[in-house]
């Protein structure tokens, strides 16, 4: 039987960029150029992994945000996924984690999954938190934060290496994954795979499609409320000396005058 | 006064630093309620009295070492119904938030993680945090169910402020799918002695400069000379001259010591995301360009092989 595997892949502002908020207090997406998180690279680049172990295997890759979010699942299906799914709604802007994890879960529903496999993080809301919340929401198990995985006759085993010990976890599919930046570098798309992933089906649904009602989502449905957000004030600027022989004991003088030392 | 309920991280019984400082600002906002589960919970009860618990709730089971996050889900969920707090504050390690999640989401409660403070406000808990590589600070609160929020180490000093702390323990019914994920081995991670890398007040960092896992011997003695824990960049950590546990960023852990010195470190805002909000930057680095100085408060130009040694031993002669 065929291994049914979900890649969640996030559509976020670019980190090298200027990013800010809007005026409603919600992330600026116009202002600065999107793509897919890096981080979600290696959730599909582990998918495309374990889809090569398995016997049949497809993965669909699933994002939920604005229209240009297709630029993300273009990404992931030219470094070799099956099939995509794009949730859009203007009623999800500005929804909150457990709004997009709802959504999320749904949608995972209804593509139907053996294997759900997400990053260690978003690069831009980095709360680290949404394979949690898909796996309490679908009632399957956490296997998350792995810097490896695989999965063998309908288990998925993998490494989670923690604070204070290196675990080694395994549970039964179906299940929700998330991989960290230690698992494995990322591939590039290949001229081949871009030209290929221009053919590939990309579905839109939208809230209706998901039966979910605009007030449990968006701004109006969000659990967490953004009173203000200020930008940091620049940081004055610091002293900088060139090192002409001194400068290692210049630099005790000012941790000494800091009462470091 | 409404009570708080306080996720306590320990290790066998040893509390984590951040637990204390989460006792002192969740004074701010109720009487702390403490939980601590697994393996040698009843043991972190004297300190958290210490810190201002009123109570400490415990529960120990195989299920907590086990089986992986939802157990201790089980347990949070247990101590919610019978406290019925204001709120409930976790630690923001991984796991804390993964916890929280789950938690926030049986209660149909909203989540707020990585808070860096928290002030009582007139429709709940105001937490502040530091979001897009600490570009921006941001005043959020949760607008439905009990707030639960995870806050950061270093958001607030350790105040001790001695109460009761009754030892009670804690009835859990482990739910159906608390058993998913077994945790099947566990190699902890070996101690060098040094201060935890999230809680210690001073961070010294090597980068991709430092070329070699032999020279970070380089970086380790200036640590020792300060007491400090070492950091490292990703590009170091990927070559493999220094183990991930010790990654500074976006990736790694998130910082926020009195004094970050970085040495051979470029500033990349992947790394920053984890280091920016140090209260005093120090940056040693032989490219004046290097956008790393944009941050310091004090940054030498220089050969770090020159310069790092030489403050080590001016700090070991001072220290004399
Ligand atoms: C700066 C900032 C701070 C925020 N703080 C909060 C807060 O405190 N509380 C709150 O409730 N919300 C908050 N949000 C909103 C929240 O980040 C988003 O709702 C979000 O989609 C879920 O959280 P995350 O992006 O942090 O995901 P994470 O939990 O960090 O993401 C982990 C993984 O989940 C998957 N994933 C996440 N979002 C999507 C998506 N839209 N489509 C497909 N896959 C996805 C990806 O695989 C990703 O790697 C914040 C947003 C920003 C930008
Ligand atoms: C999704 C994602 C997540 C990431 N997460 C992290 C993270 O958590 N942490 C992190 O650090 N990075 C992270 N990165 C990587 C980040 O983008 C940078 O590549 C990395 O921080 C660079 O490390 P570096 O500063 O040590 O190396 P470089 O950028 O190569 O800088 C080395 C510096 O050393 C200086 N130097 C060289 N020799 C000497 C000498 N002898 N004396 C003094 N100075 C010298 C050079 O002038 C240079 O400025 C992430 C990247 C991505 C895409």
């Amino acid at each position: 039987m065929s291994l049914r595997i979900v890649v969640c892949v996030k559509y976020v502002p670019d980190a090298t960029g200027d990013r800010h908020f809007a005026d409603d207090l919600t992330v600026d997406r116009d202002d600065v150029d999107g793509l897919l998180s890096e981080l979600d690279e290696y959730a599909v680049e582990q998918a495309l992994q374990i889809a090569d172990e398995a016997d049949d295997a497809e993965i669909t890759v699933l994002t939920v945000g604005p229209e240009d979010a297709k630029d993300a699942l273009r990404k992931a299906l030219s470094m070799g996924a099956d099939k995509a799914v794009h949730v859009e709604d203007d009623d999800l802007h500005g929804t909150d984690v457990m709004g997009s994890s709802l959504v999320l879960a749904k949608a995972i529903e209804k593509t139907g999954y053996d294997l759900v496999v997400c990053g260690m993080a978003s690069t831009d809301g980095t709360m680290g938190v949404l394979p949690a919340l898909l796996s309490e929401r679908l009632g399957v198990p956490q296997v998350t934060l792995l810097s490896e995985v695989s999965v063998e006759a309908g288990v998925v085993k993998g490494r989670r290496d923690g604070d204070a010990a290196s675990e080694a976890l395994e549970a039964a599919l179906p299940a929700v994954v998330s991989v960290t930046d230690q698992s494995g570098e990322a591939r590039y798309p290949s001229f081949k795979g871009i030209m290929a992933a221009k053919k590939k089906p990309v579905e839109s649904w939208d809230l209706e499609d998901l039966e979910i009602e605009a007030g449990e989502v968006g701004l109006e449905g969000a659990w967490t409320k953004v009173d203000s957000a200020t930008e940091r004030p620049a940081r004055s600027a610091g002293t900088i000396v060139k090192d002409e022989g001194e400068g290692g004991r210049q630099l005790a003088e000012f941790l000494a005058g800091q009462k470091f030392i | 006064m409404a009570e708080v309920l306080v996720y306590v991280d320990h290790v066998d019984g040893a509390v984590r630093k951040p637990t204390l400082e989460l006792l002192t600002l969740a004074r701010r906002v109720g009487e702390p309620v403490a939980v601590a589960l697994g393996a040698g919970a009843e043991a972190t009860a004297a300190v958290l009295a210490e810190h201002g618990a009123v109570k400490v709730l415990t529960a120990d089971a195989p299920e907590f070492a086990d089986y992986l996050v939802v157990p201790k889900v089980d347990a949070l969920q247990a101590a919610h119904e019978q406290v019925s707090p204001a709120a409930v504050l976790v630690p923001s390690s991984a796991e804390g938030k993964e916890i929280a999640a789950r938690l926030a989401l049986r209660l149909g409660s909203g989540l707020i993680t990585d808070a860096t403070d928290l002030e009582p406000g007139d429709d709940g808990p105001v937490a502040t945090q530091s979001v897009f590589a600490a570009a921006y600070t941001t005043k959020s609160r949760i607008s439905r169910g009990t707030p639960v929020i995870t806050v950061k180490p270093n958001s607030a000093a350790v105040e001790p402020a001695p109460a009761a702390g009754a030892t009670e323990s804690l009835s859990v019914t482990f739910g159906e799918k608390s058993t998913g994920t077994k945790v099947t081995a566990r190699t902890p991670r070996e101690s060098t002695g040094r201060p935890e890398l999230t809680e210690a007040a001073i961070v010294v960092s090597g980068g991709r400069g430092v070329n070699g896992a032999e020279n970070f011997s380089v970086i380790e003695a200036l640590a020792d000379s300060l007491g400090a824990a070492v950091g490292a960049s990703r590009a170091a950590v990927d070559a493999g001259w220094y183990p991930h546990a010790n990654q500074v960023g976006q990736t790694g852990k998130s910082v926020s010591p009195q004094l970050y010195i970085a040495s051979g470190i470029s500033g990349a805002i992947q790394h920053r995301a984890g280091m920016q909000t140090s209260k005093t930057i120090v940056a040693v680095n032989k490219d004046a360009e290097a956008p790393i100085f944009e941050l310091v408060d004090y940054g030498v130009v220089g050969d770090l092989f020159d310069v790092v040694p030489q403050l080590t031993e001016e700090v070991n002669t001072r220290k004399g």
